[in-house]
């Protein structure tokens, strides 16, 4: 393929990755910007929603379609819950210390991921998609005849993928209207202001806490259900959203949702083009480093806003 | 020190009688944890006694590790010197890490040595052609002599474990009780109130970092020589994260606490590998379980019952 | 008898945004003196002690100690020439022991001396009547004996410059008395600086008063001076 045809196609595959990655990285920005702290097991919350939708597929049979729909509400709502749980029994009671949470994430990030080995097994399964229309894109040239349009060989997109962008679009629409628009959004604004104030004005704090860890894995969850179909669900498979995750809330500004979404797309992106045309090793490398001159000289990340 | 200096003699004495005493399978084990164990008391430097918690000390350990490691197979130093260079390279290493990573504090300090460590662990892997990757390499029994010791030897190794564990404690034993360790004590308790008794404080930190960097690199260079290998897995992830458990685990703050966290959680994960091969479920539930209900270890919930003044 | 000057400001400033929390202070400390600096909440007094001591920097102006400028040297290089600040807020050590925390700020001067070191922490510990509590875990005194032991670890720096901001602040009244003495007797080989909102606190031991009104200097005088100014009365004492 020529580069043309072959830089569009790199583009489209990270818009791919950068829609799954905008959701895991959101889950990630709004727990750490309501309730102050990193959760490191959110690579396993990932994983988990990746695992149940091949549950649920497996079990239900039949039609993929049916199966895939029921995944895409079932998965995330149980790791919701699995996750509201841990909060409850595990974060709650560390009373949200930074420190500790961070160390009590890690224990978790390794029941999850080892409990899964146990049951699920080594192996990676696959999801079959709803459906997988294979849509060819054109491409221009200028040959003698003038300008022209003609379909290189190998440069298509599934519909299935393009599936993912919208439904990453309209979950951050969503997510959006609740945080600016509902009751919901309000009380989760004002926890992340001033948590203490909130309490004292009769937010119940902890419950509040309890439901943005749940929705922060949640959306984890569901970024994974999403990309299952395209890539297959394995234990181990929580490591790179993970750290694809720190890396964009990092550059996009600790807890700022919008941030978020600006740079888990520019990261999503810049990923997946650089891996068409890089090693990844090289690719991972100095962008881990970059992001960690990035927190050491510019904390606020590059979309923040200077603290005062 | 009156007490605290029969104590920690006793217990290098201990050790030193033990190998008599022990099976085989048991001594090669003490050999390994009295390594680990001083991998741990470099942690227990920044995260116990400074409260500086880094979540990417692998790095060090790695540095020291492949610093040796490379140097024997690349270079043809023999490995004495070649230990030194590894000891060097996690010097310079806790350098660089300290004076950008000093500049953060808190969760950021944390983020920042886990993703320095996982940069390190990368180019460890880009430079496949020289580190061997994933694989890594061992270091031939030939070359693994110093003096005309074997070092592959059983009794010889578990005697230079037992001598490095021993450097360490009682350094660290000093260092704890010298002015800079009360310092450092300070600052981690409160950082702001010791600068406003005009402690430099960045610079005592900086201290720290390069004492528990190069002690963690020592640990590693050792681990390479005595057992022979050299592997990125030593540079990834779950590295950083032992060390933090043995110190959780034995006691954050106290000078024997590495050593008793290592030697447990090696006996745990040793014991339930017979049951089931996801051993790191056992690291998953020790450190919640840590956390909830034991925050200060071993060692510390025996300071504050019995021995007030363990160091 | 012309006073060797001590710490003076010049043209100090500090801005918080757009606020203006000290403005244009010229200050001069005299060797020797107690000097009280008074004034209504958010006058800008921590502000402007934080500054002399460098807990925070300067907007604009200079600051000289001891007839060296030491604008832009970081705390602890202040501290080292002899400056000790005893926070307005407690600020302990409050897992360590009381004669740990004295002891941390008695070593800095002494460093390795051992005797020395266990001599003088124990001496300004009983200059604040703490001794018999040398043992316990700071965290787990009265909040009275945590200001004293502030005083203590300021005592034991045997500072040329005592920087104490409100240190009677939750004092009981038998406290303040002893307070007062101490304070008298430190004068003797250390000019203070004090922060204080109990006026009597100020009359009894001041020599000379500075009021603090919207980040300026209003006024500055002795004790009856500063009660006979018309200003003063309005900005403050009247209030």
């Amino acid at each position: 393929m020529e580069f043309g045809p072959h830089l569009m196609l790199a583009m489209l595959e990270g818009l791919v990755q950068a829609s799954v990655l905008t959701l895991t990285a959101l889950g990630l920005s709004l727990v750490f910007g309501v309730m102050r702290v990193v959760n490191v097991a959110h690579g396993e919350f990932y994983m988990l929603g990746a695992v149940l939708a091949w549950w649920v597929t497996t079990m239900l049979g039949g039609n993929p379609a049916i199966g895939f729909v029921v995944a895409l509400v079932v998965a995330p709502l149980l790791v919701g819950l699995m996750a509201a749980a841990a909060d409850w029994l595990v974060l709650r009671r560390v009373e949200y210390d930074p420190e500790r949470t961070i160390v009590a994430t890690i224990g978790l990030l390794y029941i999850i991921q080892q409990v899964t080995l146990m049951t699920y097994g080594p192996d990676a399964h696959p999801v079959t998609p709803p459906f997988n229309t294979r849509l060819a894109l054109p491409w221009y040239e200028f040959t003698d005849a003038g300008f022209q349009i003609y379909w290189p060989w190998g440069l298509s997109i599934t519909s299935y993928k393009l599936f993912v962008i919208a439904a990453a679009i309209v979950t951050c629409l969503g997510l959006w209207l609740l945080m600016a628009r509902s009751k919901i959004g309000l009380i989760l604004r004002a926890t992340q202001l001033d948590s203490e104030t909130a309490q004292a004005f009769g937010i119940p704090v902890e419950r509040v806490f309890a439901l943005v860890f749940g929705m922060g894995a949640a959306l984890a969850a569901l970024g994974a259900v999403l990309v299952v179909p395209i890539q297959q669900a394995h234990y181990l498979m929580g490591g790179d959203p993970l750290l694809l995750s720190f890396i964009v809330v990092i550059i996009g500004g600790l807890g700022s949702l919008r941030g978020t979404v600006v740079a888990a797309i520019l990261i999503g992106m810049s990923d997946g083009i650089i891996s068409v045309f890089f090693t990844p090793t090289l690719a991972k490398m100095l962008a881990t480093l970059l992001v960690a001159m990035v927190l050491v000289y510019r904390p606020q990340g590059l979309f923040g806003a200077k603290p005062a | 020190m009156k007490r605290a200096l029969p104590l920690h003699l006793g217990l290098i004495v201990l050790l030193f009688a033990l190998q008599f005493a022990l099976p085989a399978y048991h001594h090669g084990n003490l050999a390994r944890i009295m390594v680990m164990a001083t991998f741990a008391m470099g942690y227990n430097i920044m995260f116990g006694y400074t409260g500086l918690l880094s979540l990417g000390h692998a790095m060090f350990f790695a540095a020291g590790m492949y610093g040796m490691g490379l140097a024997v197979t690349q270079l043809g130093t023999p490995v004495g010197p070649a230990f030194l260079i590894g000891i060097a390279a996690a010097f310079a290493l806790s350098l660089i890490v300290g004076l950008l990573a000093l500049r953060t504090i808190g969760v950021a300090f944390m983020i920042v040595t886990l993703m320095f460590s996982q940069t390190l662990f990368l180019t460890i892997l880009y430079f496949g052609s020289i580190t061997r990757g994933d694989e890594g390499f061992g270091i031939k029994q030939a070359t693994r002599q110093i003096m005309g010791l074997d070092l592959s030897d059983p009794t010889i190794r578990y005697f230079a474990a037992w001598l490095l564990f021993s450097l360490t404690l009682m350094g660290t034993l000093w260092l704890v009780r010298s002015p800079l360790g009360r310092v450092l004590i300070a600052i981690r308790e409160n950082e702001e109130r010791a600068r406003m008794l005009g402690y430099d404080t960045w610079r005592a930190k900086l201290s720290a970092v390069l004492m528990s960097g190069t002690v963690s690199g020592a640990a590693g260079a050792a681990y390479g020589v005595l057992f022979g290998y050299v592997g990125a897995s030593f540079a990834q992830v779950p590295y950083s994260i032992f060390p933090l458990l043995w110190v959780l685990l034995g006691g954050a703050g106290t000078v024997i606490g590495p050593l008793i966290g290592a030697l447990f959680m090696f006996y745990l994960i040793d014991l339930s590998s017979g049951v089931t091969d996801a051993y790191m479920l056992v690291v998953g539930v020790a450190l919640v379980l840590l956390t909830l209900f034991a925050p200060k270890g071993m060692m510390g919930m025996v300071r504050e019952r019995w021995l007030k003044w363990l160091p | 008898m012309a006073a060797v000057t001590l710490l003076s400001t010049r043209d100090l400033c500090r801005h918080f945004g757009g606020l203006r929390a000290v403005r244009d202070v010229d200050f001069d400390l005299p060797q020797g003196e107690i000097r009280a600096l008074i004034g209504p909440n958010g006058a800008g007094k921590t502000t402007f002690v934080s500054m002399l001591c460098g807990r925070i920097p300067a907007s604009s102006g200079s600051i000289t100690f001891q007839g060296q400028d030491v604008t832009h040297l970081p705390a602890h290089k202040r501290i080292s020439l002899g400056m000790a600040y005893t926070f307005q807020i407690t600020s302990i050590f409050g897992n360590l022991t009381v004669y740990e925390n004295v002891a941390l700020a008695v070593q800095h001067r002494l460093g390795r001396d051992h005797a020395a070191l266990k001599r003088e922490t124990l001496a300004a510990l009983a200059r604040v009547g703490l001794k018999a509590r040398a043992d316990q875990v700071a965290g787990d005194l009265a909040y009275g004996h945590q200001r004293l032991l502030e005083i203590a670890m300021g005592l034991g720096q045997e500072p040329k410059l005592l920087i104490l901001d409100e240190p009677t602040q939750g004092l009981s009244d038998g406290e303040i008395e002893e307070f007062i003495a101490l304070i008298r007797e430190v004068s003797a080989n250390t000019t203070v600086l004090l922060i204080e909102h109990n006026i009597p606190v100020v009359m009894a031991l001041a020599d000379t008063i500075t009021v603090l009104n919207f980040g300026e200097i209003i006024a500055e005088g002795t004790p009856a001076e500063i009660r006979a100014n018309t200003h003063v009365q309005e900005a403050y004492l009247g209030g």
